[in-house]
């Protein structure tokens, strides 16, 4: 079955893993930027690094028949130096326009902090300057719930926001109902220890239901696994789930959602 | 949306799975009983404690509510101490 991986940090991956995900049926690949595991230093690196998304992982994704596109932002952790933000997000609007380019994202929320919140509000603010979807991530353990009603508190107070092209990312068990309840994609990350197991994964659809799911891997520089979608699907269909909902999960559903970019161009596969 | 097996499947299929994590659980508290030094009054251990009550209880939604344990709490006048 072809599938999709809607987050995953390739930048952070080795050609191997490009192999296996394209060997197990991985079509498409979208990579928003993120915190590279300690703060950069000036706007150069983040010039570099958005080049390095834009321009070489979709060269290397392509060996491999692999479609890569990428989300650009200020990463949460990054966010809490408001001044050096605003210096990226000057930056933003040459790579928003770049032909694998979706969005405005990885954004959120880490500490909670006001600076955070700050840098949130002014990443959103052009994002509906220029009609951007939105990729949120939310924080990990302690602060995700905190942090989660928050970002959902910024984005009530905007009419501009079409829900329907917001994905709240890094969902769990006591997120994902009010994410849901309140129209935005939910996406839900297959990730050791701080995030969720395919199995959880899979309660959490038998609950809600596939409306506006995904599932990611957000697999990184950290030990994570760029197969976790797979992972997924394993779980599911030990479940008994059929595969026409297995296939909504990893591919019709990040294909809808997807495919509100204005720069999202995908042939998908054919079949026959 | 079902679950497309019956609770008695479940059951055989996890139980393996969940005593193995059970006897985890319980080595690594028996493992920081034996370990030098005090933790008695470590908030740590209380949220751990109230979290296998949870597990214990016939309440549904046993992860929500472990998940909401492990949170810090949200206040919906945040703006107001934020003054945005």
């Amino acid at each position: 079955m072809y599938f999709f991986d809607p987050h995953i940090h390739m930048a952070a991956r080795t050609t191997d893993d490009f192999r296996a995900m394209a060997k197990a049926g991985c079509v498409v690949v979208g990579e928003p930027a993120f915190w590279m595991g300690y703060n950069r230093s000036g706007t150069n690196s983040f010039y570099d690094y958005f080049r390095q998304l834009t321009e070489w992982e979709p060269k290397r994704a392509a060996n491999y028949g692999i479609r890569h596109f990428c989300w650009m932002g200020v990463n949460a952790k990054e966010a809490e130096d408001v001044g050096f933000s605003r210096e990226v997000i000057a930056l933003l609007p040459e790579f928003l326009e770049r032909p694998n380019c979706l969005g405005i994202g990885e954004i959120g929320l880490h500490k909670c902090t006001r600076n955070e919140v700050t840098t949130l509000l002014e990443l959103v603010e052009l994002g509906m300057k220029t009609g951007e979807q939105l990729l949120f991530h939310t924080p990990h353990l302690e602060d995700k719930y905190k942090g989660t009603r928050m970002i959902l508190d910024v984005l009530r107070t905007d009419s501009r926001v079409d829900r329907s092209r917001v994905c709240i990312d890094h969902c769990e068990e006591h997120t994902i109902r009010p994410v849901l309840e309140e129209g935005y994609w939910a996406g839900i990350t297959l990730y050791p220890t701080t995030k969720a197991t395919p199995q959880r994964a899979a309660d959490m659809v038998e609950i809600y239901g596939p409306e506006r799911m995904l599932v990611n891997s957000s697999a990184d520089w950290g030990p994570s696994d760029p197969l976790a979608v797979v992972e997924f699907m394993f779980a599911m269909r030990r479940r008994g789930h059929g595969e026409s909902l297995i296939r909504r999960l990893v591919y019709d559903n990040p294909l809808k959602f997807f495919s509100q970019s204005r720069n999202f161009h995908f042939t998908p596969p054919q079949t026959t | 949306m079902k679950t497309p097996m019956r609770a008695t499947e479940v059951l055989d299929r996890e139980f393996l799975e969940i005593r193995a994590r059970l006897i985890d659980i319980a080595a690594a508290l028996d493992r920081i009983d034996r370990a030098e030094g005090p933790v008695g009054g470590d908030t740590r251990l209380e949220l751990i404690r109230h979290a296998v009550q949870i597990l214990a209880g016939a309440t549904p939604h046993r992860a929500e509510g472990v998940q909401s344990l492990f949170s810090l709490p949200y206040q919906d006048d945040w703006r107001k101490g934020y003054g945005l």
